[in-house]
C-alpha cells in the first residue's frame, strides 16, 4: 500500500529532515510512527499525499510513484487518502455537517447521496447529534473527531494522522484512537504518528520509530 | 444531472453569495461614462448624418434685386453643370411659408412689410458643394449663400473626434474594470485562504478551486454593465426632459435615443468579459501561492 525506499528529504535552506527512510506498509495494516519532536514524523507523513516531494528515493502509494506525480494528478491521489492533522484544519465559517461535506463537493456527488455519506461518517465518530453546530462550539476531542469524519467520508483505503491526540486529554485521546482502530478493523490501512508511548503499548501494533532521519 | 453541471452550479451559487453590490456599482459608474457618451454621439450622428447628406444650398438675393434680375440669375444657375436642380422661391411665397409658423404672423405684422428676399434653392453633388457655395456668393445680386451641410459636416468631424476620445476613455475604463476585478478577486482569495488550503489538502482540483472566482469576476462585470445601462437610461431621461422643451421651441422633436438593443447587450457582455479576464489574471497570479505545507 505504502512503500518508502531510501527516501531523503532536505528542505531549502539545508535542513535535512529525513536521511534515508525505507519501510513498507501492507494493505489493511495499522502502524504507529513514533519519534521525538523534530525527528521528521510530519515530513514523512507529508510525503505520502505529495504535500512535500522527496529529495531522493521513491515513495510509492497504491502503486503510484508519488514523487514523480504531475501536479494535475495530485488531487486524485489525495482523494484516496484520508488526512487528519494535529490542528484539525476545520473551517469555522460553516457547520460540522458542511465541513464533512467539503470533500464530496469536489467529486461531484449527488447532493442526497453526499448528505447520506456525511451523516454516516459523523455517525461513525459519534457526532451525528452535533451536525448543525459550528466546530468552534465543540471540544478539542470532538473537533478531532469531525476531522476524522471528513477524512473518511470519501471512503479512502489509506488513513494518515499526524499527532491526532497531541492536544487531547487521556479520555478523549483514547476515544479518538479507538476510532482509528475501528477503521483498521474494517480493512483501512492506517498510519498514525504519535509520541504517546502508553497508547502504543496498549494496542500492541507495529511501530516505526524515527531517529535522526532514519527508521530505527 | 451530471457531476460537471452540478459543480458549475455550485460554483455559480458560491460566486452569487460573494457578489458585492458595491463593486458592481463602481464598475457601473465607470462604464456609464463611455456608454452614455456613445449614446449621445449616436443620437447626434443621426442628425449630422442626415444633414451632411443634404446637398442643398439656399441662395438669397439682395433686397433691391428685381424679378427680372432673379430670372436672369436663374438662367445662369441652370446653365451651371455642377447644379442638378434649381427651385425659385419668390419672396411672397417665402413670406407665406413663414406666416404658417406659429407666432410669426404677429412678428410680420409688426414689420409692416415683407422683409424676405427672393431666393433659390439649389441642389448639387456633395463633393462640389463648398466650392459652389463660394462661387455663387461672388455673383452680383447674391446677398448670402447658406449651406446647412457645411456646418453639419463640421459637426460630424467634431463627433468623429468625440468618438475617438470615447474609444480612448473606454480603453482606460476597461483597464480600470479589469484592475478592480483583479483586486476584488485577490481580496476574495485572501479571505478564503484557509478554505482553499484545506480544499487542496483533501483533493480539490485547481479547476474546482478556480471556478467560483471566474464566475465571480464574470458576474461582477455583467452586473456592472447592467448598472451602467441603468445610469445611462436615467441620465438620458433627465436630459431628454430638458431637450424636449428646447427642441420644441425650434419646432423639432429631437430626443437623445437610448443605446440600441445590440449595443446595450454588447456593453453588458463586454463588461462581463473584462470581469472574467480580471478574475483570470488574479487567479493565475494569486492561487499558486497558496499551497498547503
Amino acid at each position: 500500500m505504502v512503500s518508502f525506499s531510501a527516501v531523503a528529504k532536505r528542505y531549502p535552506g539545508g535542513q535535512e529532515a529525513l536521511k534515508s527512510v525505507s519501510f513498507s506498509l501492507e494493505a489493511g495494516e495499522l502502524a504507529f510512527l513514533t519519534g521525538r519532536s523534530g525527528a521528521g514524523k510530519s515530513t514523512l507523513l507529508k510525503l505520502i499525499p505529495a504535500i512535500e516531494r522527496p529529495t531522493s528515493g521513491s515513495v510509492i502509494v497504491n502503486g503510484q510513484n508519488v514523487g514523480a506525480l504531475k501536479r494535475g494528478a495530485i488531487p486524485y491521489l489525495r482523494r484516496n487518502i484520508g488526512l487528519v492533522f494535529q490542528d484539525q484544519k476545520l473551517l469555522y465559517d460553516r457547520t460540522v455537517f458542511d465541513n464533512v461535506m467539503l470533500p464530496l463537493a469536489f467529486s461531484g456527488q449527488a447532493p442526497r447521496e453526499a448528505a447520506r455519506r456525511a451523516r454516516a461518517a459523523l455517525d461513525k465518530v459519534g457526532l451525528l447529534a452535533r451536525e448543525r453546530s459550528n466546530p468552534i462550539q465543540l471540544s478539542g476531542g470532538e473537533q478531532q473527531r469531525v476531522a476524522i469524519a471528513r477524512a473518511v467520508v470519501n471512503r479512502p483505503s489509506l488513513l494518515i494522522a499526524d499527532e491526532p491526540t497531541a492536544n487531547l486529554d487521556a479520555e478523549s485521546a483514547a476515544r479518538v484512537l479507538d476510532i482509528f482502530v475501528a477503521f483498521h478493523q474494517v480493512g483501512v490501512t492506517v498510519l498514525l504518528a504519535t509520541h504517546d508511548q502508553a497508547l502504543i503499548e496498549r494496542y500492541g501494533k507495529r511501530r516505526l520509530h524515527l531517529e535522526a532521519g532514519r527508521i530505527a | 444531472m451530471s457531476a460537471w453541471l452540478r459543480q458549475h452550479r455550485q460554483a455559480l451559487a458560491s460566486a452569487l453569495r460573494r457578489l458585492g453590490l458595491l463593486n458592481a456599482v463602481v464598475i457601473g459608474v465607470a462604464l456609464s461614462l463611455p456608454a452614455g457618451g456613445y449614446a449621445l454621439l449616436e443620437s447626434l450622428r443621426g442628425v449630422t448624418g442626415r444633414l451632411a447628406l443634404d446637398t442643398q444650398l439656399s441662395v438669397f438675393l439682395r433686397p433691391e434685386a428685381k424679378r427680372s434680375d432673379a430670372d436672369s440669375l436663374g438662367k445662369v444657375l441652370r446653365a451651371d453643370p455642377r447644379i442638378a436642380r434649381v427651385r425659385f422661391v419668390p419672396r411672397d411665397e417665402a413670406l407665406a411659408e413663414l406666416s404658417a409658423v406659429q407666432g410669426m404672423p404677429e412678428v410680420i405684422e409688426a414689420l409692416g412689410r415683407n422683409p424676405l428676399p427672393d431666393a433659390f434653392v439649389v441642389t448639387s453633388s456633395p463633393a462640389s458643394l463648398e466650392t459652389l457655395a463660394a462661387d455663387l456668393g461672388k455673383l452680383p445680386l447674391v446677398a448670402h449663400v447658406q449651406a446647412d451641410a457645411v456646418w453639419a459636416r463640421r459637426l460630424a468631424a467634431l463627433a468623429a473626434i468625440g468618438r475617438l476620445a470615447l474609444w480612448l476613455l473606454s480603453a482606460l475604463l476597461g483597464t480600470g474594470l479589469v484592475a478592480v476585478t483583479f483586486n476584488t478577486i485577490r481580496l476574495q482569495i485572501l479571505t478564503q485562504r484557509e478554505e482553499i488550503e484545506v480544499s487542496k489538502l483533501i483533493g480539490a482540483t485547481d479547476a474546482f478551486i478556480r471556478r467560483p472566482f471566474y464566475y465571480l469576476g464574470l458576474l461582477q462585470g455583467l452586473v456592472g454593465g447592467a448598472v451602467a445601462l441603468g445610469i445611462v437610461a436615467a441620465g438620458l431621461w433627465g436630459l431628454n426632459r430638458e431637450v424636449a422643451g428646447l427642441a420644441q421651441s425650434y419646432g423639432s422633436s429631437f430626443r437623445f435615443g437610448f443605446l440600441s438593443p445590440g449595443d446595450a447587450l454588447a456593453v453588458v457582455l463586454f463588461a462581463g468579459l473584462l470581469g472574467w479576464l480580471g478574475a483570470q489574471l488574479s487567479v493565475s497570479r494569486h492561487l499558486r501561492d497558496i499551497e498547503p505545507r
